[in-house]
C-alpha cells in the first residue's frame, strides 16, 4: 500500500526540492553580494521577456528534452546512463556525416536522414557499455563515464584529422550545405510586418523533441516492450520469472537512450551551429540527469523540467551579461537540483511520509470511535 | 633518445601520477567500505580552489592545505549524509558534488578575485617548493645512479613523497589493522559487521572522511605544487582517471600505485609527442594517448584481461531491518 497519494510524489516532492534549491541558490547570490530579487528579474526578462529570449530558452529546452528523455528511458530499466554527453557528441558526428555526405536539396529530405544518423551513432556509443553490463556485469555508470572521455578523444581525432577542411585552423568540420539548414522559428512565425524570434536558434527540432516526448510516453506506458522495461526496472527477479530477458531489456533500453541523446545533435549541430565543433554538447548530457530526476522520468515531467532548465540557461547567460554573477551559477543550481531531487530525495520524502501516515492513523482512529466494532 | 630525456619523462610521470594516486587511494577507502564515489573530481577541484585562495590570502601554503582538506571533507560529509544517512543514490550524489564544485569554485573565485574564475598566481611560501634530498647535488656526477637520484628521486614537493608514503600506509591500515578489516567487511557484508556489534554507519562515515582528506591533499597539490594557482576546471578529469586507476588496480593499494604510475606516464608522454615518434618510428595520435586510460579500464572491466570485481556491497545503502 502506498503511504502517500500519487500527487504528492509527482508534484509536491519535486516542488519542495526545487524550493530548497532556489533558497540555497539565493543564499549563494547573497553571499557574493548581489540581490537575488534583481537576479531573478534579470533572468525572467532575459529569458522570457522577448521572443528573442524565448527563442533561446526553447532552443536550450529542446536539447535538454532529448538528453532528459535519454536518461529517463534508462532509469525505467534501472540503468543510470551518465553517458548522454558522449552519446550526444557521437550523435553530432553522425548528423555531420549525413549533412556533409552530399548536397542535400531541401531540409525535409535531410531531417529524417539526420535523425537516423544521429540516433544510430548515439545508440552505437551506448551499445558497448550496454553489452558489457548485460553480458559481463561491468557497471554501466563506470563504463559510460569512460565512454564520455573516449568519445571526446574520438571526436577530437575526427575533427582534427578527418573532417577539418584544408587550410582551416580551428578543429571543426566545414559548413553544412545550405540545403541542410533547418527553418528557425524566425522563418516560421514571422509575418511580413513583424519579425519574431529574431536571431534566436530555436528551430523545427523543437517539434521533433515534443514528438519524441509523446513517442517515449507511448513506448513506456502503452506497449508491451515498455511494460517489460518497467517490469525489469521494478524487480529483476519478477521480470525473469515472467520470461523477460534481462539482456534484451538492458540492450534495448540503453540503445533507445543512446539514440535519444544522439538525436540532440539535430538541434545543436544541424539547427544552430550548422557545422560540427569540438564542444558542441556543452554539458547538456549531464543536465539531462537533472531534467530526468526533476521530471520523475515521465515524458511530460521531462518536458516541463527541460523548459525550466532552458529558462535557467538563457537566464543565466543574461545574468552574466548584465551583472557580476558568472554563468556558472546555473551549474550550482543544476547541482542543487540533482542533489535534492536525486540523492537527498529521502530527506524530503521521509518527513512527508511520516506526516501522511500520522494523518491516516488519526483518520482510522476517528472512524473506529464513531463506528464501534461489532 | 638520451638518458636525460628518459629521466625527464619519468620525473614528470611521478609529478603527474601524484594527484591521481592520492585521489585513487581516496576512492579505495570509500569504495572498500561500500560507498561508490564518483565525486572525487569535484572534491579535488573544490580543494584546489580553496587551498589556492587561502594560501594566497594567508601567504602560507600550510594553511591553504588545511583549508583545502577542510572543504573536501565537508563535501565528503555531504556525500555521507546523502548516501549513508538518507540512503540516497551514491552515484547521483557524486554527480551533484562534481557540479557543485565546478559551479561554486568559479562563482566564488570571480567574486573574490575578479580574474575570470581563477586565483592570482601563488609565489614564495604560498606554494609547495621542491625538496632537495641530502647529497643530491654531491652525487649528481656519479654515473647512472647520480642523475637518477638527483633528477628523479630528489627535487619533488613534499606532497609527492607523502603520496608515495600513503601507499604502504593504506595497505597497512586496510590489511593489517582491526579498523581495516572491519572497513573491508562493511563493504562486502555490512549485515555481518552489524551483527558483530560494530557500527556500519560509523565505519562508513570514517571511510568517507578519509576519502575526503586524501582528495583534499590531491586538490591542494594541483593548485599549490603542480601549478601556481587555481584555474577553472583545473582537475581536468583527473578524478575520473583516478577512478579508472582504482578499477584497473582492482581495489588494491599497491596496484593502485602501479596503475597511477602507468596513467601518469601516459599523460607525461602525451606532452612530448616527438619523443614517441622518435622511439617507435611512427606517429601516435595524441587523442589515442588521452583515451588510453579509459580504454584500458573498459577492457579490464569487461573482464577480458582478468576480472575486476568490486566490493560486493558497493553502492547499496545499508538498511538495518528488512
Amino acid at each position: 500500500m502506498d503511504t502517500m497519494p500519487k500527487w504528492v510524489d509527482v508534484f509536491v516532492i519535486p516542488l519542495i526540492s526545487l524550493i530548497i534549491a532556489a533558497i540555497l541558490s539565493s543564499l549563494v547570490i547573497l553571499a557574493i553580494g548581489e540581490s537575488p530579487v534583481e537576479a531573478v528579474k534579470t533572468m525572467v526578462t532575459g529569458a522570457l521577456g522577448s521572443t528573442y529570449g524565448w527563442g533561446y530558452t526553447l532552443y536550450y529546452a529542446t536539447n535538454f528534452m532529448f538528453t532528459g528523455l535519454a536518461v529517463a528511458v534508462a532509469f525505467h530499466a534501472r540503468m543510470f546512463n551518465i553517458g548522454g554527453e558522449g552519446q550526444a557528441m557521437l550523435g553530432g558526428l553522425g548528423v555531420a556525416l549525413v549533412c556533409l555526405s552530399f548536397n542535400w536539396p531541401h531540409w525535409t529530405l535531410v531531417l529524417p536522414a539526420a535523425i537516423i544518423g544521429g540516433a544510430l551513432f548515439g545508440a552505437a556509443w551506448a551499445a558497448i557499455p550496454a553489452y558489457l553490463q548485460a553480458k559481463r556485469g561491468s557497471h554501466i555508470v563506470i563504463t559510460t563515464i569512460m565512454f564520455n572521455f573516449i568519445g571526446a578523444a574520438l571526436l577530437n581525432y575526427m575533427l582534427v584529422n578527418v573532417l577539418r577542411p584544408q587550410g582551416q585552423m580551428d578543429p571543426a568540420s566545414g559548413r553544412f550545405p545550405p540545403g541542410t539548414n533547418l527553418p528557425t522559428f524566425q522563418d516560421m512565425f514571422s509575418t511580413f510586418g513583424v519579425t519574431l524570434f529574431r536571431g534566436a536558434p530555436v528551430n523545427v527540432t523543437f517539434f521533433v523533441a515534443i514528438a519524441a516526448c509523446v513517442m517515449v510516453w507511448w513506448l513506456i506506458w502503452r506497449t508491451r516492450l515498455g511494460y517489460a522495461i518497467r517490469a525489469y526496472g521494478h524487480s529483476e527477479p519478477a521480470a525473469i520469472y515472467a520470461g523477460i530477458s534481462p539482456t534484451k531489456i538492458i540492450m534495448i533500453a540503453m540503445l533507445i537512450s543512446g539514440a535519444l541523446a544522439g538525436c540532440m545533435a539535430i538541434n545543436n549541430v544541424m539547427g544552430e551551429a550548422e557545422r560540427l565543433v569540438l564542444n558542441s554538447v556543452e554539458g547538456a548530457g549531464f543536465i539531462g540527469i537533472a531534467v530526468a530526476l526533476m521530471g520523475r522520468s515521465h515524458p511530460f515531467g521531462v518536458f516541463l523540467a527541460a523548459l525550466l532548465f532552458g529558462f535557467l540557461y538563457q537566464g543565466g547567460a543574461e545574468l552574466s551579461l548584465w551583472s557580476n554573477i558568472p554563468r556558472e551559477l546555473v551549474v550550482v543550481i543544476q547541482a542543487l537540483v540533482i542533489l535534492f531531487t536525486g540523492a537527498l530525495d529521502n530527506m524530503v520524502r521521509m518527513p512527508l511520509e511520516r506526516m501522511f501516515l500520522a494523518a491516516r492513523r488519526r483518520r482510522q482512529a476517528a472512524t473506529s470511535i464513531s463506528e464501534p466494532a461489532e | 633518445m638520451d638518458f636525460l630525456t628518459i629521466l625527464q619523462i619519468l620525473d614528470s610521470t611521478i609529478r603527474l601520477a601524484t594527484p591521481l594516486l592520492l585521489a585513487c587511494l581516496a576512492g579505495l577507502f570509500s569504495e572498500r567500505a561500500g560507498i561508490f564515489d564518483i565525486g572525487l573530481e569535484g572534491k579535488m577541484l573544490a580543494a584546489a580552489f580553496v587551498s589556492a585562495a587561502i594560501a594566497f590570502v594567508s601567504g602560507s601554503v600550510w594553511i591553504g592545505l588545511l583549508a583545502g582538506i577542510g572543504v573536501s571533507v565537508a563535501l565528503s560529509a555531504l556525500h555521507g549524509v546523502a548516501s549513508i544517512t538518507f540512503r540516497g543514490n551514491q552515484l547521483i550524489s557524486g554527480v551533484a558534488i562534481n557540479f557543485l564544485a565546478a559551479g561554486l569554485t568559479v562563482v566564488i573565485a570571480q567574486d573574490w578575485f575578479q580574474q575570470g574564475g581563477r586565483t592570482p598566481a601563488l609565489e614564495g611560501l604560498a606554494r609547495f617548493s621542491p625538496i632537495e634530498l641530502p647529497f643530491a647535488s654531491a652525487l649528481a656526477d656519479v654515473p647512472i645512479f647520480g642523475p637518477i637520484y638527483a633528477e628523479l628521486i630528489s627535487g619533488h614537493t613534499l606532497i609527492v613523497y607523502l603520496a608515495l608514503l600513503a601507499v604502504p600506509l593504506s595497505w597497512y591500515i586496510l590489511f593489517r589493522t582491526r579498523f581495516g578489516l572491519r572497513l573491508r567487511a562493511v563493504g562486502e557484508n555490512p549485515g555481518a559487521v552489524d551483527t558483530a556489534g560494530v557500527s556500519v554507519v560509523g565505519l562508513r562515515f570514517a571511510a568517507v572522511a578519509i576519502c575526503g582528506m586524501l582528495c583534499g591533499i590531491a586538490g591542494a597539490y594541483l593548485a599549490t605544487a603542480l601549478q601556481a594557482g587555481f584555474v577553472k576546471d583545473m582537475s581536468a578529469g583527473r578524478g575520473f582517471i583516478a577512478l579508472a586507476a582504482l578499477i584497473f588496480a582492482k581495489w588494491r593499494p599497491w596496484h593502485a600505485l602501479y596503475a597511477c604510475l602507468l596513467f601518469g606516464f601516459l599523460q607525461a608522454i602525451a606532452l612530448r609527442p616527438n619523443v614517441i615518434e622518435e622511439v617507435i618510428g611512427f606517429k601516435i595520435q595524441i587523442q589515442l594517448l588521452d583515451a588510453l586510460p579509459y580504454i584500458l579500464t573498459v577492457v579490464i572491466l569487461a573482464g577480458f584481461v582478468g576480472k575486476a570485481i568490486p566490493p560486493r556491497a558497493g553502492g547499496e545503502p545499508y538498511v538495518k531491518e528488512r
